[in-house]
């Protein structure tokens, strides 16, 4: 369980510091969590979409990422895509419904940016989102937290 | 991030189901699987290293340590791995009929197994299909020691207990000793001899692949098997339960931290890119050796006697050719996992995957699954299919990475 541990402190304390820069910058700025693991880091009507430290944690080395067509429509929960580490296969939801308007194709030559930078350099999608109230419906960075701890837990 | 069924380690360790409701099915499973799982003599030992634990078989095993499965991989080849296999079965069958009882229910040929040496088999049942596959040795004539899977034990037991009874009453001198006692540990990679052999006055170079020895290891006798489930040169180690933890610690410090402490998700990549079966996965009940690509298990007094459960059908397979076979693919695209269907050039279907991933050291995918007879040769194009789409394979000869056996030269 010490590696679960180690983890928690890790996303807590990334969790802190982007609070931190972030601090007097409206909600819509925050990331927002889904329960089942994406971030969604939201500017205007455009929304960024990866998965958390803590799946890629989970996941382990990710040797494979399935982007979606530029264009297709995502939807709130729906799976957009997948991501394959050396032992798992695990979909990706959209948090949030709307158009995929970029997808990072540095993730086919380098899927391990999903590990090494899973809220920067490792981001799968871009979203043209059709409703900002969708937002409301995911975590922010405490809420996300707490929950991943409570998962943990029940391990 | 869930697993359904965690000890077939060939489909997914923590697959999200998409669906709310498969999710809550999934987390109800995990949990009362979680309760009452069962804790080798290394238990603690491993969590106090970092591994992951998880449930598999019925028992809480270490998925990964500290090190990535991609890093544990590659160190296993490059210096050595230490694996927990004590949720494994080991198995005395004893008494002066032990040989020709066992010989009924394997394809081996026991009695002409060496005293000290040991061999792959298969245990079929009466369709020729394999109820499990497990390293048998011939300790004495009349001491035969087992390993079986965890996941089969309860079966394999019911099925060697029935037919034990059956044999004793017609007067077979057979007893049967199950060595819960003992733990199990598998070290392997090139370091393996080495390190093992600072713990043993017994020369190891004079013990070759599939030869079996009992001997003191670290102050302590041990049943030692020069045999493994990674293509390495390696041992696996039944040691008394009670002094399991002193010899891992050993094996580790006389390796000076070059073999790590190595999980399940590793073991999986190994034995894969070694092209061994996992059963469960690459070899089921309706699979028979012979469609297994096993063969040249079959000792050769056994294809032209018979004698074992399913012989009809496994020697008329043998004679005219099995309806499918196991093979190795490449494949590019997103690894294949287990049931992923494999088709023609043409779109027509002509297998299904058992087991695939990403292989950690030739960096690209590798599979192994069946596919109809003609359609096996090494080099036959294939299309894959994953989500949906198909991407472009080709059949392929295994074991992907060379196997480092340690055998006369």
């Amino acid at each position: 369980m010490a590696s679960r541990l180690l983890w928690a402190s890790r996303a807590a304390s990334y969790l802190r510091i982007s609070v931190f820069h972030r601090g007097f910058s409206s909600v819509i700025k925050d990331l927002k969590y889904a329960d089942s693991h994406e971030w969604v880091k939201v500017d205007g009507n455009s929304a960024t979409i990866g998965i958390t430290d803590h799946a890629q944690d989970h996941l382990g080395d990710v040797v494979y990422v399935e982007l979606p067509e530029v264009g297709v429509t995502v939807k709130q929960g729906a799976s957009f895509g997948a991501v394959e580490s050396v032992k798992a296969t695990s979909d990706v939801n959209s948090p949030v419904s709307g158009k995929v308007v970029e997808v990072n194709e540095e993730l086919s030559s380098s899927p391990a940016l999903v590990n090494s930078s899973p809220y920067k350099d490792g981001w799968i999608i871009k979203v043209e989102m059709d409703s900002a109230g969708e937002l409301k419906k995911l975590m922010d960075a405490d809420q996300y937290t707490k929950f991943c701890e409570e998962e943990d837990s029940k391990h | 991030m869930r697993g359904g069924s965690l000890w077939q380690l060939g489909q997914s360790i923590t697959r999200r189901l998409a669906q709310a409701d498969k999710k809550t099915i999934a987390r109800r499973h995990f949990a009362s699987d979680a309760e009452n799982l069962k804790k080798t003599a290394l238990h603690d030992f491993h969590v106090a290293n970092g591994g992951k634990m998880v449930p598999f078989a019925g028992w809480s095993m270490p998925i990964q340590y500290k090190d990535s499965i991609m890093e544990s991989t590659l160190n296993c080849r490059q210096n050595g791995s230490l694996f927990d296999v004590s949720h494994m079965c080991g198995l005395s069958l004893k008494g002066k009929d032990c040989v020709p009882f066992l010989e009924k229910l394997v394809i081996a040929d026991v009695a002409g197994l060496a005293p000290g040496t040991g061999t792959l088999t298969v245990f079929t049942n009466e369709n020729g299909g394999a109820i499990d596959d497990s390293v048998i040795t011939k300790v004495k004539d009349d001491h035969i020691y087992l390993v079986v899977n965890a996941g089969c034990r309860d079966k394999d037991l019911a099925h060697i207990e029935a037919h034990m009874k059956s044999f004793t009453a017609k007067g077979g001198d057979v007893s049967w000793h199950i060595h819960d006692e003992r733990s199990l540990l598998a070290l392997q990679g090139p370091l393996a001899a080495p390190v093992l052999q600072h713990l043993t006055k017994d020369d190891l170079s004079k013990l070759y692949f599939g030869e079996f020895r009992i001997l003191d290891i670290n102050g302590v006798s041990c049943f030692l098997t020069r045999t493994g489930y990674t293509g390495e040169d390696g041992f696996e180690i039944s040691v008394p339960s009670e002094r399991a933890v002193d010899l891992a610690k050993a094996i580790l410090e006389k390796s000076e931290g070059k073999v790590r402490l190595t999980g399940l998700g590793a073991r999986d990549s190994l034995r894969l890119e070694a092209g061994l079966c996992l059963y469960g996965n690459d070899m089921e009940q309706h699979v028979t050796p012979v469609e297994a690509g096993l063969t040249w298990a079959i000792g050769k007094r056994r294809r032209a006697e018979g004698g074992f459960l399913g012989a009809e059908k496994i020697l008329k397979q043998l004679d005219e050719g099995p309806p499918v076979r196991r093979v190795g693919f490449f494949a590019g695209g997103p690894p294949a996992r287990s049931h992923s269907k494999v088709h023609d050039e043409q779109g027509n279907p002509i297998g299904e995957i058992t087991s695939g991933g990403f292989s950690p050291c030739l960096k690209k995918n590798i599979a192994m699954g069946y596919v109809k007879s003609g359609l096996h040769k090494a080099g036959t194009k294939v299309k894959i299919e994953v989500r949906g789409k198909a991407y472009d394979g080709n059949i392929t000869k295994m074991p992907f990475v060379p196997t480092k056996y340690y055998k006369p030269s």
